[in-house]
């Protein structure tokens, strides 16, 4: 799947919840699917300092030159959230990342999490997200 | 006297509304309260009929201004006991009043000097002092609390000595709620006439405070954590430390007379009022300490006292839940955890359940630090809560721990 079917495939399976409690309950479960970050990885070095909720990021390319993310959080909210966009991002080479619009969290009402006085470090991971992409476009430009 | 909670609630405007299509529960007034009609049309009024800028102008509107101004200061000064309206200086809260006294005392701290501070400061009173130890080379002594969240006060008293410039502590701690025994650290300090700045920005709306019988030296308040606007608030100080500190801010208003070669500056409170004051932010807090006033501090305190033990009680019924801050004397603020579960994701579900209430560590970092937590989830009560907005807390709350657990 590209990013973008990936994005209407998420928008398509929020669309039945009416209700908000139903939809928390989703992105709680979500975030147990969250690829978990290797234990080596979390710290403070991989920490992207929210407020209130911490979340560790870590990425990797894999042999097709694709990105690999994985991460944690203590808040589950947040770890649903962070596993959502692991969702849309991993998986992909770093340009289509970069070329990115990431309109999901909106259609599916959570862009909420995504504003930057929201102090759980969201907006800070998203911006990561995608340093870690332009890094190994970087890398592999030097490369050829 | 009958304490009528409908008439009350219905002077609140905001209390109307709706938050994601469920009646707002405001439990987050530690971090500011809701203004009544009394403070916020005291303001229109203000704008529509008095607005002018005051002492200076010979004209009728600068007269009216004056007056209203000057005697909101009369009114505060009564309220909280200053000798003298002249030892009411208006500020823009507790954080400037803190800043001012903590910028004036460096004429008097030198390398080596102690400032004592307690260990459950807010930001505002502790960043002040550690930054002026910084440009001083003075050290900060910081006293400890107990489990409960109380200061031990012979503690206190050994942390004194000959190098002690100041104490500055609050009166009642924005996270656990304690009422620090203030009256007595204060005589402490002054048997070795240390001077003390007691922070009352959580005191304000929730108990008597009268300065002469604490005696204190500085007392800090903001005005929007007691029903009045933001952006205003006080500090009180004794007339002769106000006499012997130099001016913080520098401009119009707060000079005598103005030549290239030197400047005298005006009396006091002037002295401390550089630029144009917040009039109109003035009269609201004196609308707002009215407004306590008419009601009775004594009767609030009574009121929201029978609010806290009610849901202290009844959030001591939830499993793995521990309430942080069980002070003996404490006020209108409950702070919790819940074990395995993190504060951000039940503050983001209350709120979507129409409850305010706050997360994190409250700008008292050092303070939640010690207690081995990264934050908690403070409930903070004003005069308007209600015991059935403290139900409709208590069973979100169960409902979301039941979505968390
Ligand atoms: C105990 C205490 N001190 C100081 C402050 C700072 O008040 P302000 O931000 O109004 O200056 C607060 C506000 O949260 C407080 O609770």
């Amino acid at each position: 799947m590209t990013i973008q079917e990936q994005q209407k495939a998420i928008i398509e399976e929020f669309s039945i919840f009416d209700d908000w409690m139903d939809k928390y309950a989703y992105l709680i479960e979500l975030g147990k699917e969250l690829p978990m970050i290797d234990e080596k990885y979390k710290t403070n070095q991989y920490l992207i300092t929210g407020c209130q909720s911490r979340v560790w990021l870590f990425a990797e390319l894999d042999d097709e030159g694709k990105v690999v993310f994985t991460a944690d959080s203590d808040a589950v909210i947040t770890k649903g959230i962070v596993s959502l966009l692991i969702k849309v991002l991993s998986g992909h080479a770093p340009k289509e990342i970069l070329d990115t619009d990431l309109e999901f969290l909106e259609k599916i009402g959570l862009k909420e999490h995504l504003s930057p006085t929201r102090a759980n470090g969201l907006v800070s991971m998203v911006k990561q997200m995608q340093f870690y992409a332009r890094a190994f476009q970087l890398k592999s430009n030097a490369k050829k | 006297m009958l304490y009528d909670i409908e008439q009350i609630r219905k002077e609140f405007p905001i209390l109307k509304q709706t938050v994601n299509g469920k009646p707002l529960v405001y439990l987050d007034n530690a971090a500011t309260t809701q203004k009544p009609d009394q403070v916020i049309n005291r303001m229109v009024a203000y704008y529509e009929n008095e607005n002018s800028n005051v002492h200076r102008g010979v004209h009728h509107l600068s007269q009216l201004a004056t007056d209203a101004y000057e005697s909101a200061r009369k009114y505060i000064a009564n309220y909280i006991h200053a000798s003298d309206p002249k030892e009411i200086i208006f500020t823009r809260g507790t954080t400037e009043s803190i800043n001012l006294i903590a910028n004036a005392f460096e004429t008097f701290v030198n390398e080596g000097d102690e400032i004592v501070i307690s260990s459950m400061e807010h930001h505002s009173n502790l960043v002040p002092w550690q930054q002026l130890c910084v440009r001083t080379g003075a050290g900060l002594i910081v006293i400890p609390v107990n489990e409960e969240g109380e200061l031990d006060t012979d503690q206190f008293k050994s942390a004194l000595n000959e190098r002690t410039r100041i104490v500055a502590l609050t009166h009642i701690s924005n996270v656990l709620g304690t009422i620090n025994p203030v009256k007595e650290i204060t005589q402490l300090a002054h048997e070795m006439e240390i001077p003390v700045l007691i922070d009352g920005a959580q005191a304000m709306a929730h108990i008597p405070v009268d300065v002469q019988d604490i005696d204190c030296d500085f007392y800090t308040f903001s005005g929007h954590k007691a029903y009045a606007p933001m952006g205003i608030g006080a500090l009180y100080g004794k007339s002769e430390w106000l006499e012997k500190l130099p001016p913080y801010q520098f401009g119009g208003e707060m000079i005598e007379s103005v030549h290239f070669d030197a400047t005298t500056f005006n009396d006091l409170p002037y002295k401390f009022e550089a630029g144009t004051p917040n009039v109109a932010g003035a009269l609201g807090l004196e609308a707002a300490i009215r407004y306590i006033d008419k009601h009775g501090i004594e009767n609030i305190r009574k009121y929201e006292d029978e609010l806290l033990a009610f849901a202290t009680s009844q959030l001591n019924l939830i499993e793995d839940l521990q309430i942080i801050g069980t002070a003996a004397q404490k006020t209108a603020v409950i702070s919790f955890i819940v074990d395995g579960v993190h504060a951000y994701d039940i503050g983001t579900l209350l709120d979507k359940m129409g409850i305010a209430i706050r997360t994190g560590n409250h700008c008292a970092q050092p303070l939640v630090d010690s207690y081995g937590l990264t934050g908690t989830i403070r409930m903070s009560l004003a005069m308007y809560n209600t015991k059935k907005e403290i139900d409709i807390f208590i069973d979100a709350l169960k409902k979301v721990l039941g979505m968390l657990r």
